[in-house]
């Protein structure tokens, strides 16, 4: 009988053993001796993590109980890997291609880097699995205790906790110095590997010795063998056809998504052409699991007492034969199974909550305070490590509360299908395109709930954390609300109807949710990229427009990557691009591999994150980096000031952009204005200096000549003179500076005023027919500027009429309020298109008529619009006819 | 003979005044009070000196001046351009468009007849 001291001491050994195995290979792996690591072989022995203590005892136990029902447990992975191993095989080029470093990474990397996503995913995981470890540890106690009291009803007085403790403290440091190591961009772990690949060699070995025992050294050979199973109760076994199909499935569901099996399945897979051999060879190492558990029970029955745990026979069996040698390394076999999966499952586990839990967390908080200028690097570790320990205690505190209640094979039911429940998002994530964030994430919380109601809680029993009215009755005596009978499917096998609820409105939320929601953009790139993998290997979303300095992101990819492996990086990919040095152009493919790289240590979103933030940024310094979170919302609000401000400026410009228009229309008016009164006031000067200069100068001229030279200096000054006093009186007007001085008159006076005024010194005669004028009408107005309007029409006419007989007719209209006074003349119709123009200063209709400025009819208009009313050109079919409207 | 010279000017009081004084000098003054018309009367005229009005009906002197200077047999032709306008902007554009001469109105008679010698003399 092996002393519980020597066992300790065989573990103490075996231990040191695997940590010698595991240390041997991370050296050799970095010396670059390590390609044996990598072999098919190593990762199919990887693979038999699936094989935990509760396959390596559980299974004879669940065989002692249920008969042939346990085969579902290997059968469902078995088929996985012989049919399924094309869909393996995507997943693990996905994983691959886009540096998926778990469950968490790959669901939240599919629904575009969402971290909702993945920290839903790595609370669902912990959650699962932490009753798992539990689990192992309580198995390593159990088996312990057996050596203490070998019929295995009592633990023997052995302090069975404390030693939980111990073996737990052993393997979470095992995984703190092998799991986190070094920060890998691949996230691989050679010294784990290698040590589960020993292990499982262990286990596999430990189990074949027990059979072989008990078939030939117990039994009495093969053939005596198959006889008393026939006679046992084993043999007698029925197929519920549903609970093997639910088994079955959720045993295969549970291969694909727990965290650890998506470890070495995904992640730590080296090449792809290693599923082909693992497609075959770890259906064998499943097969040879099995072959003797049946032989195993059934001796277990016959020879131990029937209140003989179960779950132990692999140790009892050899034990009550005497055979401490092979109890020694079947116990080895069971500590094998039970610390491989705990390192698996723990750094896995550790993985998804330091990159999606407490990495984005801290950065968010640095993101407040001052910048940082550590190495993330430590950061990244530390928060791993702590991970672990955190898991590795919850794992035991739950050993500890649960008191090691139930059967393993219970618990390891109940978390598959808690750890099943990833599957439709991550089946669908890489088949179906039209998956959404949103069907992930209501599937997986249905999924979830539904697992907690109606299979982790019950779990507890009854009255712990259901009461038993609840389990009845359902809540508040909603009949169908009965957490093992829900929606009125009664009478089915408990575990069934978890599994069968749970994936059934798991995958109908998934379903339903995809459908009506609508991917974001980042969404549907990785759709594309996950579903059509093969299309397009290596060519994950792109980075474009890319304006970041390579070496910013040297400096963040040193302090994420670790000195020399992002000079390493940097360096290959330069060499790639052709360039000389280390430092790469920052172009789309390199930013996209950098991206993945990073995302290794910290995570999709978060590396993804520090990239946009480089490549997005203007001058962006690794200090300000750290402050994702809490700069991007800085980032934002700033962008949105300078918008706000930039369409304020915008509207400046335009607002001056106008004024500057109006400004340049009025300085051209204002340039023709004064050409026009430096050529109405230089041209009569030029005479006038020119005929003086020639009276002064010429001797000799002629009388006749000397009166002709000084009356056209007399006509130019006279001209002169009345060109200053119409651009003065236009002045005047214009300002509006005028004063009326108005009188009480008979219109018909002023009108015989302007015309004596104009026909008197007239050089052209022209008839003036009066007859029309209402001779009663009397208005009160300035009758002195109407009058000077007057003026200017009459003669006007008189210079300008071009006709035979020359005639003016004036008359008046008397129209509601107001009189329109006519001059109606029979001379040439002012051409059409310069009629508008005629009001307008300077303006002459034909400059060869007379020696008018042009300023006579615009000082017309200024004045009757002073006097309230206006003055028109109404064209008619011969001559001319203006019309001069004024108030009564 | 005396050299012709051809005045394009449409106020016929300075046209009187640069008549006398150009005859007095012993030059054949023509005068033309059309811009529209003005470039045919230089073809017939074929005259020695040109005096361009700026300001004029039909056709700017400016117009006048740019259509001379593109005929190949005008190109060498003495201009000499008087105007009442004085805007700095219509110099820069006449001396662009190949003017010989740029004077601004009122001009004193001595200016003239010298710049008239100068040009004849070329």
């Amino acid at each position: 009988m092996a002393s519980v001291n020597l066992l300790i001491a065989v573990c103490l050994i075996y231990v040191a053993f695997l940590f010698a195995v595991a240390f041997a290979a991370e050296r050799a792996a970095s010396r670059g001796r390590g390609n044996w690591l990598r072999s098919p072989l190593v990762y199919t022995l990887s693979l038999s993590i699936y094989c935990t203590a509760w396959t390596f005892y559980g299974a004879v136990g669940y065989a002692a109980r249920s008969g042939m029902e346990f085969v579902t447990i290997y059968l469902g992975p078995s088929l996985v890997m012989i049919g399924w191993w094309w869909m393996l095989r995507k997943l693990v080029r996905i994983g691959r291609t886009q540096r998926v470093t778990s469950v968490a990474d790959l669901i939240s990397s599919r629904y575009g880097k969402s971290n909702v996503l993945a920290i839903i995913v790595t609370v669902m995981a912990v959650v699962g699995v932490t009753p798992y470890i539990a689990l192992q540890l309580q198995s390593v106690t159990l088996s312990l205790s057996i050596f203490a009291d070998p019929t295995g009803v009592t633990d023997g007085g052995m302090n069975l906790l404390s030693a939980g403790f111990w073996v737990a403290l052993g393997l979470a440091l095992f995984t703190v110095l092998f799991g986190t190591r070094n920060l890998n961009a691949n996230e691989r772990h050679d010294g784990v590997v290698i040590a589960i690949a020993v292990e499982a060699v262990v286990k596999l070995v430990a189990l074949l010795a027990v059979g072989i025992f008990v078939v030939w050294g117990v039994a009495g050979g093969l053939g005596e063998m198959m006889v008393r199973i026939d006679s046992s109760e084993i043999g007698q076994w029925e197929v519920d056809s549903s609970r093997w199909t639910a088994l079955t499935v959720l045993s295969g569901a549970a291969f694909l998504c727990l965290p650890r099996m998506f470890q070495v399945l995904v992640v730590e897979n080296d090449d792809e052409r290693h599923l082909h051999i693992a497609s075959w060879a770890f259906p064998i190492y499943l097969m040879l699991m099995s072959l003797f558990v049946v032989p195993i029970a059934v001796i277990g029955l016959d020879l131990l007492p029937a209140n003989a745990n179960p779950d132990l026979f692999v140790l009892t069996v050899p034990l009550s034969q005497g055979q401490d040698g092979l109890a020694i390394l079947s116990f080895l076999g069971g500590f094998s199974s039970a610390t491989s999966m705990v390192i698996v499952a723990t750094l896995a586990l550790s993985t998804m909550v330091s990159n999606h839990v407490v990495m984005p967390i801290w950065l968010s908080f640095q993101g407040q305070g001052a910048a940082v200028s550590g190495d993330v690097r430590n950061v990244v570790l530390f928060s791993r490590r702590m991970s672990i320990l955190v898991i590795i205690a919850l794992g035991y505190l739950y050993y500890r509360v649960s008191g090691g209640s139930g059967a393993l094979a219970a618990i390891g039911l109940i978390s598959f299908t808690g750890v099943a429940q990833f599957l439709p998002a991550m089946m669908g994530g890489i088949f179906w395109r039209g998956a959404t964030r949103v069907g992930a994430l209501s599937g997986l919380l249905v999924g979830f709930a539904i697992w907690i109601y109606a299979s982790l809680l019950p779990s507890f029993g009854a009255d712990v954390v259901m009461s038993q009215a609840l389990l009845d009755q359902g809540p508040f005596d909603i009949d169908f609300l009965r957490p093992q009978s829900l929606f009125g499917i009664e009478g089915v096998d408990p575990t069934v109807h978890a599994v069968f609820w749970s994936l059934f409105l798991n995958t109908s939320a998934f379903v339903l949710g995809s459908l009506i929601s609508f991917p974001n953009p980042l969404e549907r790139l990785q759709g594309a990229q996950f579903v059509n993998i093969f299309a397009h290997s290596g060519h994950a979303r792109g980075w474009s427009g890319s304006v970041a300095e390579s070496e910013d992101l040297m400096v963040m990819a040193q302090r994420i990557l670790g000195g020399s492996e992002a000079q390493k990086l940097f360096r290959r990919e330069a060499q790639k691009q052709g360039q000389d040095g280390h430092l790469p152009e920052p172009t789309p493919d390199f930013l996209q591999r950098l991206e993945r790289e990073m995302s290794a240590s910290v995570g999709a979103a978060t590396a993804h994150a520090m990239i946009s933030q480089l490549v997005g940024g203007t001058s962006v310094s690794v200090q300000d980096l750290m402050a994702v979170a809490h700069e991007s919302a800085q980032m934002l609000e700033y962008s949105s000031q300078l918008e706000a401000k930039s369409s304020e400026l915008s509207t400046t410009a335009l607002q001056l952009r106008d004024v500057n228009a109006k400004l340049t229309q009025l300085s051209v008016q204002k340039d023709a204005f004064l050409s026009q009164i430096s050529h109405e006031l230089r041209t009569p000067m030029t005479s006038i200096r020119s005929f003086s200069e020639i009276l002064r100068d010429s001797d000799g001229l002629e009388a006749v000549d000397k009166t002709k030279y000084a009356s056209i200096i007399h006509v130019e000054a006279i001209r002169l003179t009345r060109l200053l006093d119409d651009l003065l009186d236009l002045s005047v007007l214009e300002n509006g500076q005028v004063s009326l001085n108005p009188a009480t008159g008979a219109l018909l006076s002023v009108i015989d005023h302007a015309v004596t005024t104009t026909q008197a010194g007239a050089i052209r005669a022209i008839t003036i027919d009066k007859s029309g004028i209402d001779g009663a009408l009397v208005l009160t107005t300035d009758l002195d500027r109407l009058s000077q309007v007057f003026i200017n029409l009459i003669s006007n006419a008189q210079k300008y009429c071009k006709s035979e007989n020359p005639t003016l007719v004036i008359e008046t209209v008397v129209k509601h309020d107001e009189v329109v006074v006519l001059f109606t003349d029979n001379g040439i119709s002012i051409p059409a298109d310069k009629r508008a123009l005629i009001f307008e200063k300077f303006s002459r209709i034909n400059d060869q008529d007379g020696s008018g400025a042009g300023l006579g009819l615009a000082i017309c208009r200024e004045i009757v619009a002073r006097l309230g009313g206006k003055i028109e050109h109404l064209p008619i079919l011969k001559g001319n006819q203006f019309a001069v409207h004024l108030p009564l | 003979m005396g050299k012709r010279v051809l005045l394009v000017e449409d106020e016929p009081n300075i046209i009187e005044a640069i008549t006398f004084l150009l005859s007095r000098e012993g030059w054949k003054v023509e005068s033309h009070t059309d811009g529209a018309t003005a470039v045919e009367r230089v073809n017939d005229l074929r005259p020695d000196l040109l005096m361009l009005d700026h300001m004029l009906p039909g056709k700017s002197g400016l117009d006048i001046l740019i259509e001379l200077r593109s005929d190949e047999q005008f190109a060498a032709l003495p201009i000499l351009m008087l105007t009442a306008r004085g805007q700095m902007r219509d110099r820069a554009q006449a001396e662009a468009a190949g003017v010989s001469r740029f004077m601004t109105k009122p001009f004193s008679n001595t200016q003239v007849l010298a710049a008239v010698r100068d040009l004849m003399s070329l």
